[in-house]
């Protein structure tokens, strides 16, 4: 949906991207960040980890905008000296990209600056085949995996074509959509734990749906939804696997899926 | 059909509306149907997008000259023998309805669909009055028998089933034979029709509501599938329409515009079956239409809206398409919101109407997937506009404590750097700790809401942060290493 725009970067130099891990991949799945540095670094970038806590979704959704601008601002100061910032995420690339410059309306000492950011912030999967051309990845994933449409990723950044397009390049793998691909799974941050039987009801459904494609493997590119799905499906007894869709991508696939033991028990 | 508001007890409905099986049967049937018959309108028509963008625009004129166009519609209806009422409140618009009534001797009242009528409970104050009122629409009809209220604002009985209304239909025809066929949604629209006939001849005033306000012309416009609204206007003594201000609409070309994206959002027609005008009651000549025609137009706290962020949703042209693409409506329908006005445009409109103390709920109870917002005709942005009225819960201190307070200590370690990464790194250490058996857990402190459901995944182990900081260190390392040892071989 964006395309490439060789602003800073001009051909053939290395480009710098900070990687932005998000604080679920931060704290619960770095495996996924190591995916996302891996699929970044064979695509060309060089890729640095600044320090950094949150986007500062939560409390944006929540009504807290001194927290998300304090935040926000936090995010601009650690990134805006990469040439890309990106995230293994829909949902913290879309607070980013379509919502900090409605946190600096009205400062001009801000304006100006949060809009040139946000021009070079990404989702990881839409960065790597829009802004850096990949076409093939070089991985393998033996079986049927199904693929969830994050709404963030969706909606605001038109993630959709670019997941399913390197997916079809991984060796093994066969992709089987699931009805209704692009229906929220009611994770929605916050919102699942302020009404969670709304939220039960709905990740219920797309449970069904996943279960319906006979797959082995759940894919996504959001954590926070794959963690209310694959916990909805391991709490009913499915015997589907939830990964990250870098994971896969990176050729990182053999590792525990979301919310199963290490081998051996070693954390 | 009474105005009660039950929004604060929104969590109890919920309980109520997922354990109702007819309910989960009738709504297991409303996303699919309605999503595909708009996405297959909006694909054969290439404009779609670019209608949509003008819809937007005639509605964001209207409201801007918002005086201007209301003057120049209450001109127009003088002009052709008819009568403009404004009422700044429910009770205004109630009486003033009555008033008409009373003058008219009338007996009984028919309806054609009108949700402003439930707004301000016109049905109850009727009746309490001795005036009957009765509903022509066949949704509407089937709820007025059951005493309930609307649960959708194109298609108030989508709560029921087939079989429910079958039943109903048994209980109170009482000349209904019981051999009587009625296994089809045809048969039990002959039924109602039947009912209905005699009760369109009889009345003395007729009520509907209106889609559109024509500046213009001082016509109203209302679009029906079933024809109930033509009955209802033209064979009383007087026509009376309901409407709320942002139903203006400069003239009959922008209403041709609105048209075209108002049926493919709200059903996948290309046009309603019937879309009548009315303009005026009967003239010297007419075959037929009413004696009187009043329109009563409803504030009641819209014009509030008007200068601020929320302006943007009186664009709303009623098609429904937010509701019938929401997922929290799909699992819950629309009586657990409370209010008359459900779904993602209800979670925006009712705390506006009814106040953000009593409606809280409603904007918090989205998931913010953005859908509604994505087929919205006149592309109001739903979610910002409920991210909003949180905002003005959060400054109001209204958010409810637990979740001020978890909000608090997270944004105060997020907002901390040198804090968050070591208190991430022990929690995240000791949490995987504890999981590394199952990897998951199925119960956990704190998160209850989460747990009751789902299981939660253990932690990895160390954080990314941390473990790429090791990663580097030990890479820059192997890198001096390497440097030394070249620099001894040379
Ligand atoms: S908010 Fe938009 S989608 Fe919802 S009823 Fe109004 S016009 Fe239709």
């Amino acid at each position: 949906m964006h395309p490439a725009s060789p602003t800073e970067t001009d051909a053939g130099k290395t480009p710098r991207v900070g990687l932005f891990c998000t604080c679920l991949v931060d704290t619960l799945r770095p495996s996924v960040g190591f995916a996302a540095a891996k699929l970044l670094e064979e695509a060309g970038c060089e890729v640095d980890v600044p320090r950094q806590t949150c986007c500062g979704q939560p409390a944006f959704n929540s009504g807290d905008r001194a927290t998300s601008r304090a935040l926000a601002e936090q995010v601009i100061v650690a990134f805006e000296g990469y040439d890309y910032v990106v995230a293994p995420s829909g949902s913290c690339a879309g607070m980013i990209k379509a919502h900090y410059p409605e946190l600096f309306v009205g400062d001009p000492d801000w304006m100006g600056r949060v809009d040139r950011f946000c021009a070079k912030v990404f989702e990881l999967v839409s960065f790597l085949v829009d802004v850096r051309g990949v076409a093939r990845v070089a991985a393998a994933y033996e079986g049927t995996v199904t693929y969830h449409d994050s709404c963030s990723g969706l909606r605001e950044l038109g993630v959709k074509r670019q997941p399913r397009a390197l997916l079809a390049t991984v060796d093994g793998l066969s992709l089987v959509e699931m009805g209704e691909a692009d229906t929220c799974c009611g994770f929605g941050g916050t919102f699942c734990v302020k009404y969670p039987q709304v939220s039960d009801a709905i990740v219920g459904k797309k449970a069904d749906h996943i279960d319906a494609t006979g797959a082995g493997t759940l894919l996504a590119g959001d954590l926070g939804c794959l963690m209310n799905m694959a916990g909805k499906l391991q709490r009913r007894g499915s015997p589907v696997r939830a990964r990250h869709v870098a994971e896969v991508l990176a050729g990182m696939g053999d590792g525990p899926a979301i919310g199963e033991p290490a081998p051996s028990g070693k954390a | 059909m009474s105005v009660e508001i039950t929004s604060p007890a929104f969590k109890q409905n919920v309980a109520h509306a997922l354990d109702d099986v007819n309910l989960q049967t009738a709504l297991a049937k409303v996303g699919p149907g309605f999503i595909s018959r708009r996405l297959g309108a909006a694909d054969k028509m290439p404009e779609f997008e670019a209608l949509r963008d003008s819809a937007r625009d005639i509605k964001n004129h209207t409201l801007a000259h918002l005086d201007l166009y209301m003057e120049r519609f209450e001109a127009k209806v003088k002009e052709m023998g008819g009568h403009v009422h404004f009422a700044v409140d429910a009770a205004e618009a109630r009486d003033i309805v009555t008033d008409i009534c009373r003058r008219l001797g009338a007996k009984t009242v028919t309806k054609g669909k009108t949700m402003i009528s439930e707004e301000i409970g016109l049905n109850d104050h009727l009746a309490a009055r001795g005036i009957e009122p009765v509903e022509t629409d066949l949704g509407e009809y089937l709820i007025q028998i059951r005493g309930e209220a609307p649960s959708h604002i194109i298609a108030p009985a989508i709560h029921l089933t087939k079989d429910q209304v079958e039943a109903d239909f048994r209980r109170v025809h009482a000349d209904l034979p019981p051999e009587r066929d009625l296994s089809e949604p045809t048969s039990l629209l002959a039924e109602a029709r039947g009912k209905l006939r005699q009760r369109f001849l009889a009345a003395d005033v007729g009520v509907t509501g209106a889609n559109f306000l024509v500046a213009e012309t001082g016509t109203s416009i209302i679009v029906t599938n079933e024809g109930n609204g033509d009955l209802t206007q033209t064979l009383p003594k007087a026509h009376v329409v309901l409407a709320s201000i942002e139903k203006l609409v400069p003239t009959l070309e922008d209403v041709s515009q609105l048209l075209r994206v108002l049926a493919r959002s709200a059903t996948g027609q290309e046009m309603s079956v019937y879309t009548t005008f009315s303009t005026g009651p009967r003239r010297a000549g007419d075959a037929d239409g009413p004696g009187e025609y009043h329109v009563v137009i409803l504030d009641n706290g819209r014009s509030g809206m008007l200068a601020g962020q929320l302006r943007e949703m009186l664009r709303c042209i009623r098609c429904g398409a937010c509701m019938n693409h929401c997922p929290v409506y799909h699992a819950i329908g629309g009586h657990a919101y409370g209010w008359v006005y459900p779904g993602p445009m209800g979670a925006v409109l009712t705390p506006s109407l009814i106040g953000i103390e009593k409606g809280a709920n409603l904007p918090n109870a989205s998931t913010f997937c953005g859908r509604c917002e994505e087929v919205c005709p006149v592309r109001i942005p739903l979610p910002k506009l409920m991210r909003h009225w949180r905002e003005k819960e959060f400054e109001r201190h209204l958010t409810p404590a637990p979740q001020r307070y978890g909000l608090g200590v997270w944004g105060f370690f997020a907002r901390r750097g040198w804090l968050y990464r070591p208190a991430t790194r022990l929690a995240m250490g000791a949490l995987a700790l504890l999981g590394r058996t199952r990897g998951r857990f199925s119960s956990l402190p704190l998160a209850g809401g989460w747990t009751k459901y789902r299981d939660f995944p253990a932690p990895e182990g160390d954080t990314f942060q941390a473990q790429w900081r090791k990663r580097k260190e030990r890479e820059t390392l192997a890198r001096a290493e390497a440097a030394a040892a070249r620099g001894d071989a040379a």
